[in-house]
């Protein structure tokens, strides 16, 4: 008897008694005077692909992580296949027949897959016995569902892709009869999506129930049967995927019409601010992360990085940060930059500002005030500054005040701890502190991750603003549709290279998906013109 | 140096690395857990005043071991109701119990015997005496190794070999057991371990407690094995040193058995100004003898370790997130 | 959860740490066959009971804001500096160097000049480890440990073989010169009428020369240059520009990089002004009091610096108040040691106690403040 017909017999003796493999009755959540979840109610039938979609902070997570057993709700019922289940904790949602992949794997990284998977649900005290039992699952697996891995591989040095698959491999060991995935292809290429939906659909076939969670309209169309959109909290309504629509699902989402075009004018590009020659960058473990890139930007352009996390886009912005050392050659209005000695100070003053990507543990400190993090990176700067010892703190405040003004930060209060704003507002917080130095060249890297929609636009339009009073923006996304709406120019990168130039006029979603898999380019050198 | 003046080294050697080989491994459960423990130096100081204190009050030396580890486990518990259920900053949690040891042993001790806060000195049965291991006379003769067998492996009390048991045992415990591989998993990502359905809470509350018993052990040999008895802060910044072995060793059993040889190696030579005179070739100020194991301690810190990666969630309380 | 006040969290979350120490504290004395009540009866009459308590007290105190100031600045960059006591030590040998090198005409050179020295000699012993730190990731808190016994080692040695005079037995140096006597609180107008002595039936007493006698107490000018430290302190973390590198890397050294805020220049920086705020108050002990330079001139007030530290929440406002109490602390628990059976190291259990309640459990105490402060509430509501 194979694995997967050994599994099916739980769940295939249940399904007679009822359509719903779960059911979610009046399911309610707040933390503090946040209310997350409020009244939710949901049924998944069995063997069917379910796709909850809503704007971030929409509180799908919360949901999930109720179904998992993270939190608990504060009222309401959960049904799994028709019976009332309490889920205090993990080993409930997993006894239950819930498997979860989390948006950020819990993976042990230096253990290897099998270690990986039989953690938690070894059979017996010894290790051996338990490890010879998930090999032989796992190779029945891979033969069934496409979920090949290399059972003795690390974690650390698989693919992001593959890390995905020994998450799911870990809820079918577990028996999962219910899988959920959080946001699941947010780490992925394209085909590395394409090829999960397709596994997907494998185990649904064979009678599982899948959960997907995403706010990637694409993906819903194409994968789930039933789709449920959530906003704010509240469950606005379930309908069958293919009686719904793109625009229809994006309005129930925001509650409005979204524009998903960001207006701009065609770029009128001036003089060359910043020319990047055959720069490298080497991490930690000296493995190099960025391998030989050239480009340059002309004032008034926005260049966009499209690429899958990790080919080499943060190391970029780190090297012209002033973070990462590097070799080979930076150029800012035909100044050479130190690459050696790197120093994020002495790239402010050759007037490079950075939003960073991870403004949570790089761009803020979210212990510091609003006004500290505005002088944060600026706090030499001689208008802070009320003598050569002192430091001008109600100066700071002063245009702190000014700032979140200007960017509608909300609540417009300089003392508030940064952890105190939400997501919007903290990214606004930073942008606000580094377009308002007036850059020569500004890096921004996501410049929207976890940022609600109506802060997405107003810092598209900042950005756009900025290009037209002719300065030189670097934009690094994992969105493509933010690369292809903003860019004015996109370069793509893969492992670490720039695998071609495109002009987003004439370029598609298909070919930039291929180029970020590394499976077309032009010559890297070509690139640089 | 002669073979025979090697050989006492050696000896002195193993008898001093014990203590610092217990604390180690004790500090190797805790960390791999993700716990940080300073506070091996206190539960060491207060295992050896209970197990020295009982020792000499029951004459029964294994009922004073007994004790040594249910002082240690106090201390152990109340660390981990800092580190674990209140998610307190382990490093000041370890720093408060060194200090709550290094008064009470003497507030105990000086209460029991009225000796200025040392345990009178234990005799007999109050006491670890050495195991003659088969055969040690007779090989006795056999060349050069006769004489290592004799001198430097046989003659130890049972805790020495407990000890050096303990190193595979550890291994095997870390590397082929579901507890072991449990227990690496929750220093490593404690969120992979809670959402395998596994108690994070517990795992490190049990990893605390063998903390506790293997500091308890490292105590009573103090006391009861390497000295007659309990001298205030008679540990003398073992702890310390065991953590510094820890770090040398990557947090693996058998390396620790190496870098703590190697410790009470420097220990070792520090007890003889003789030897360090001979191989340095001028005479050394008794206090640079002192200072010898902590000084080549910062030196191993700062110099050998290539890079040293302690378990990734180290330090750090668990908290739940999505 | 964290929804407390802020006034509760700043003064009541400590006070009650202290609450739960001095409980603790009771139960260790009743386990060990004493009487609480009349220890802490004790411990006040000596150190407050009486103006040469009060001396021997601030004396104490001025210490331990010296080197609680050390220990909070070092935690503001993200170190926990546990080097005070050996940093202390090594500035008892500076203070000495400097105080025998000259026949120093006035004080007030002298005390500039001792106070260089001190600060320099803590400053170079915190400078390895803080190095070792930023450099080669050694373990900052091992390594100044290390340096502890080191430091004791070492000055056995410079006391023993380099600085003890021909013919003396003591491992200490030679008395200071006169020129570098710091006078002490009873030189000082004003402040000197609160040390006055009395005779038996209540009249002031006199001087053969009949001035008026003051009593002989260790506290010296040294409290006004701490008093005037945690000043300086508190300007530097929250008014100047190192003091704002100094917090942003100790809360996130990821982001300060990013900031162009460099790693090794704030470790160095932030460790050596905590050795040399260490150092410095071995011109209290060294030059204020003893006048030469003893073995374990720390008096552990290294070590309790970590304490005033965590008790003064890392503000200087509160590690002057905490130092204060901890001079109360150790002045009581000397004449616990002198007038009853309970021996000295007492303090040291305390210290330990007030480290443990205020630095690892302070959350237990938030959520049984938070639980307080929602009884209270419930019943607001329940009587509206």
């Amino acid at each position: 008897m194979t694995a997967a017909a050994d599994m099916d017999t739980t769940g295939g003796r249940q399904a007679t008694a009822a359509p719903f493999a779960i059911e979610l009755k009046g399911v309610s959540k707040s933390f503090g005077p946040v209310q997350a979840n409020k009244d939710i109610n949901i049924a998944v039938p069995r063997g069917t692909i379910n796709g909850i979609i809503g704007e971030n902070g929409a509180g799908k997570s919360t949901l999930m992580s109720i179904l998992y057993g993270f939190y608990k709700a504060d009222a309401g019922e959960i049904f799994i296949n028709g019976r009332p289940t309490a889920i205090p904790d993990s080993q409930s949602a997993i006894r239950a027949g819930i498997g979860m992949v989390f948006q950020h794997f819990k993976l042990v990284q230096n253990f290897s897959v099998l270690e990986n998977v039989v953690l938690g649900a070894e059979e017996g005290a010894l290790l051996n016995r338990s490890l010879a039992k998930a090999r032989k699952l796992l190779s029945d697996l891979a033969r069934e569902y496409e979920l090949d891995v290399d059972p003795d591989a690390l974690i650390e040095d698989l693919s992001v892709g593959h890390q995905q698959r020994v998450e799911i491999l870990k809820a079918l060991y577990r028996h999962a009869d219910i899988l959920i995935l959080d946001e699941p292809t947010g780490v992925l290429t394209p085909d590395e999506a394409d090829h999960l939906f397709r596994i997907l659909k494998g185990l649904r076939d064979q009678g599982k129930t899948i959960i997907l969670i995403t706010h990637k309209l694409r993906e819903i169309m194409e994968t789930t049967d039933n789709v449920s959109v959530m906003r704010r909290g509240t469950m606005v309504g379930t309908v069958k995927t293919s009686e719904t629509s793109p625009e229809a699902l994006a309005e129930l989402m925001v509650g409005r019409k979204v524009l998903l075009e960001v207006e701009k004018r065609p770029a009128r590009p001036g003089a060359r601010i910043l020319s990047v020659e055959n720069l490298s960058v080497r991490d930690e473990h000296k493995v190099e992360r960025l391998k030989g890139v050239s480009f340059d930007i002309h004032a008034g352009e926005i260049l966009g990085i499209a690429g899958v996390a990790g080919n080499g886009q943060s190391e970029l912005l780190a090297a012209l940060g002033g973070i990462a050392r590097a070799t080979g050659r930076v150029v800012v209005n035909g100044n050479d930059l130190p690459l050696k000695g790197a120093n994020g100070q002495s790239r402010r003053a050759a007037g490079i500002a950075h939003v960073p990507e991870d403004r949570q543990h790089l761009g803020l400190i979210m212990d510091f005030t609003a006004w500290e993090n505005v002088a944060f990176g600026y706090h030499n700067a001689p208008q802070y500054q009320r003598s050569w010892l002192f430091m001008d703190n109600a100066a700071i405040r002063e245009d702190t005040a000014k700032k979140m003004a200007t960017f509608d930060v909300r609540p417009p209060i300089p003392t508030l701890a940064a952890k105190s704003f939400s997501g919007g507002n903290q990214q606004k917080i930073v942008v606000a502190r580094e377009m308002e130095q007036d850059p020569e060249l500004l890096l921004i890297g996501q410049p929207t991750r976890g940022v609600d929609i109506g802060a997405i636009e107003f810092i598209h339009k900042q950005i756009v603003a900025l290009r037209d009073q002719g300065r030189a923006i670097l934009l690094v996304s994992v969105e493509l549709d933010e690369i292809m709406s903003l860019s004015d120019r996109i370069a793509v990168m893969f492992d670490g290279r720039i695998m071609g130039f495109r002009d987003p006029a004439k370029t598609n979603e298909r070919e930039l998906g291929l180029m970020m898999a590394g499976m077309t380019g032009d010559d890297p050198k070509i690139g640089a013109a | 140096m002669d073979y025979a003046t090697l050989l006492q080294i050696l000896d002195s050697t193993l008898r001093l690395a014990t203590p610092l080989l217990l604390a180690c491994l004790a500090g190797l459960y805790s960390e791999r857990a993700g716990i940080f423990d300073i506070g091996l130096e206190g539960k060491m100081l207060m295992a050896a005043m209970a197990s020295a204190s009982v020792a000499f009050l029951t004459g029964s030396v294994w009922l004073g071991l007994l004790a040594g580890i249910g002082a240690s486990l106090v201390l152990a518990a109340i660390h981990g109701i800092a580190s674990i259920t209140f998610r307190g900053n382990q490093l000041i949690a370890g720093v408060a119990l060194n200090f709550l040891s290094s008064g009470i042993t003497v507030l105990v001790a000086e209460r029991l015997f009225k000796q200025g806060g040392r345990t009178p000195p234990l005799e007999g049965a109050a006491r670890f005496s050495p195991l003659t291991l088969p055969f040690a006379e007779e090989a006795r003769d056999i060349p050069v190794i006769g004489p290592l067998y004799a001198e430097v492996i046989s003659g130890h009390s049972i805790l020495v070999y407990a000890a050096l048991a303990l190193v595979p045992i550890s291994w095997w415990v870390l590397y082929r057991t579901r507890f072991g591989l449990r227990l690496r998993a929750v220093g490593e990502n404690p969120a992979a371990v809670d959402t395998a359905g596994v108690s994070v809470v517990g795992l490190r509350f049990v990893a605390v407690a063998i903390t506790g018993i293997l500091c308890g052990l490292a105590g009573a040999y103090m006391a009861t094995a390497l000295q007659a008895g309990f001298g205030r802060e008679m540990t003398a910044g073992r702890g310390y040193i065991a953590l510094a072995a820890l770090i040398f060793a990557k947090w693996r059993p058998v390396a620790a058995l190496w870098a703590c040889l190697l410790f009470g190696f420097f220990q070792a030579l520090a007890l003889r100004p003789d030897v360090v005179t001979a191989l340095a070739g001028v005479k050394i100020p008794v206090p640079f003898l002192d200072a010898l194991p902590y000084v080549l301690t910062v030196i191993v810190l700062a110099g050998f370790i290539g890079k040293a990666i302690p378990p990734r969630a180290g330090g750090q309380p668990y908290v739940k997130e999505r | 959860m964290d929804h407390l006040p802020k006034w509760a969290d700043v003064a009541l979350v400590p006070l009650i740490s202290l609450v739960l120490a001095a409980l603790v504290s009771a139960l260790v004395l009743l386990a060990i066959g004493q009487d609480p009540v009349e220890a802490f009866k004790v411990m006040v009459s000596g150190a407050v009971g009486s103006a040469n308590g009060w001396g021997y007290t601030l004396y104490y105190a001025t210490s331990f804001m010296f080197t609680g100031l050390a220990v909070t600045v070092a935690f503001h960059a993200g170190l926990f500096n546990i080097g005070g006591e050996g940093q202390a030590q090594l500035g008892g040998l500076g203070v000495a160097l400097v105080c025998l090198a000259l026949p120093w005409p006035h004080w007030t050179l002298a005390l500039l000049a001792a106070s260089l020295g001190a600060a320099a000699f803590g400053a170079a012993w915190a400078a390895i480890p803080a190095y070792l730190q930023a450099k080669r990731g050694s373990h900052i808190v091992i390594t100044t440990i290390m340096f502890n016994y080191i430091a004791a080692a070492f000055l056995v040695f410079m006391l023993v073989d380099v600085l003890r005079p021909a013919g003396s037995m003591d491992p200490a140096s030679a008395k200071f010169p006169v020129g570098a006597k710091l006078p002490s609180l009873t030189d000082i107008p004003l402040i000197q009428d609160l040390f006055v002595r009395y005779n038996p039936d209540g009249t002031l007493r006199l001087t053969k020369a009949g001035d008026i006698a003051y009593v002989n107490i260790p506290a010296n000018v040294t409290l006004f240059v701490a008093i005037l430290a945690c000043v300086a302190i508190w300007a530097l973390l929250w008014r100047t520009r190192l003091g704002y590198q100094i917090r942003a890397f100790g809360k996130s050294e990821k982001a300060s990089l990013y900031a162009g805020i460099s790693p090794l220049r704030i470790t160095m920086i932030a460790m050596l002004i905590s050795g040399g705020l260490s150092g410095l108050m071995a011109i209290n002990n060294v030059m204020g009091q003893s006048e030469r330079l003893l073995q374990g001139s720390g008096e552990g007030a290294g070590f309790i610096g970590i304490a005033v530290a965590l008790m003064g929440r890392n503000h200087p406002i509160g590690i002057f108040l905490a130092a204060i109490l901890f001079g109360f602390l150790y002045q009581g628990g000397a004449s616990l040691g002198l007038n009853t059976s309970i021996p000295i190291e007492m303090r040291v259990v305390v210290q330990g106690l007030v480290i443990l309640f205020t630095g690892a459990l302070d959350m237990m105490v938030r959520m049984i403040l938070t639980w307080i402060f929602g009884m209270f509430r419930s019943h607001k509501l329940g009587a509206a």
